[in-house]
């Protein structure tokens, strides 16, 4: 069961858009390593997790993740929303506005639609807590090149904060990582069947 | 505190209710951090209270009992201010 709290984890107000950052952005809300993917993939793997202290990280990780997704929807919303078409198409949105038009639409800056082969679960504890901690580390880089094309302060501070907790949801994927080694010294956590 | 004012303390104690979540997640044991997890939801829940009180409903499905504002036309937090 989850709840629905009528407002964003961190504030946003796009006053000044700009359809590059937007078209970026995508990366995030329907990308390989996206908002969406993590939420998916944490609340997915944690049905399988054998550990008290790692399953809560899945599901509150997971659960925050969504958040995050609904904030990367908000600033491409706040900007393709009001865009004109000759702006949209001098972005190289031309092709996004023909399948979607200035709708929030969950594919990469390429195009590419999201796909749940994006993440997988394998129901071994520690591959799906390695799989978490470089999916994290993708979605810092992918925010940091975001962050490069841009030096407004509407899209930074949102980004430096999302950018934040993913060094943070690294952290306590790692310790999960640590927790799950003590339990599994011999590395059998996955049983072998012959 | 106006009703911005008020929203950005929510977001403020909320976040250290998230980052102390977390954390005792893998450190649930700690009980230094339990102490605070507990202060912090407590002035959290205070300050959902005193916005809805004056304002709106913040939460669905029966977890904001109050009869001010309006949960279908207030503003969705993707619209512009």
């Amino acid at each position: 069961m989850w709840i629905y709290q009528k407002k964003l984890e961190f504030p946003i107000n796009i006053k000044d858009p700009d359809l590059r950052i937007a078209k970026a952005l995508m990366a995030q809300y329907g990308g390989p390593d996206s908002e969406l993917s993590a939420g998916m993939r944490y609340l997915t793997q944690r049905f399988t997790m054998p550990d008290d202290r790692v399953r809560a990280t899945l599901n509150d990780i997971g659960t925050e993740e969504i958040a995050h997704w609904e904030m990367i929807g908000t600033m491409i919303h706040q900007t393709v929303g009001g865009a004109s078409l000759s702006e949209l198409e001098a972005a190289g949105l031309a092709g996004y506005y023909t399948m979607h038009g200035r709708g929030v639409y969950p594919a990469d800056p390429n195009g590419v639609p999201f796909t749940a082969s994006y993440i997988q679960s394998t129901g071994d504890p520690v591959t799906d807590i390695w799989e978490d901690m470089a999916a994290e580390q993708k979605a810092r880089t992918t925010y940091e090149h975001i962050m490069n094309l841009t030096d407004c302060e509407q899209y930074l501070a949102p980004l430096r904060f999302l950018r934040e907790r993913e060094v943070v949801h690294f952290q306590r994927f790692a310790e999960c990582h640590n927790i799950l080694r003590e339990i599994y010294p011999d590395g059998k956590q996955n049983k072998l069947r012959r | 505190m106006s009703e911005c004012e008020l929203l950005n303390r929510i977001g403020e104690v909320q976040f250290i209710c998230v980052e102390l979540n977390l954390y005792l997640d893998t450190h649930p044991e700690d009980q230094d951090a339990r102490n605070d997890y507990i202060a912090y939801s407590r002035l959290l829940e205070g300050l959902i209270r005193e916005y809805e009180a004056e304002y709106e409903p913040l939460l669905g499905f029966g977890h904001s009992p109050t009869d001010k504002g309006c949960w279908v036309c207030s503003k969705w937090p993707w619209e512009k201010n």
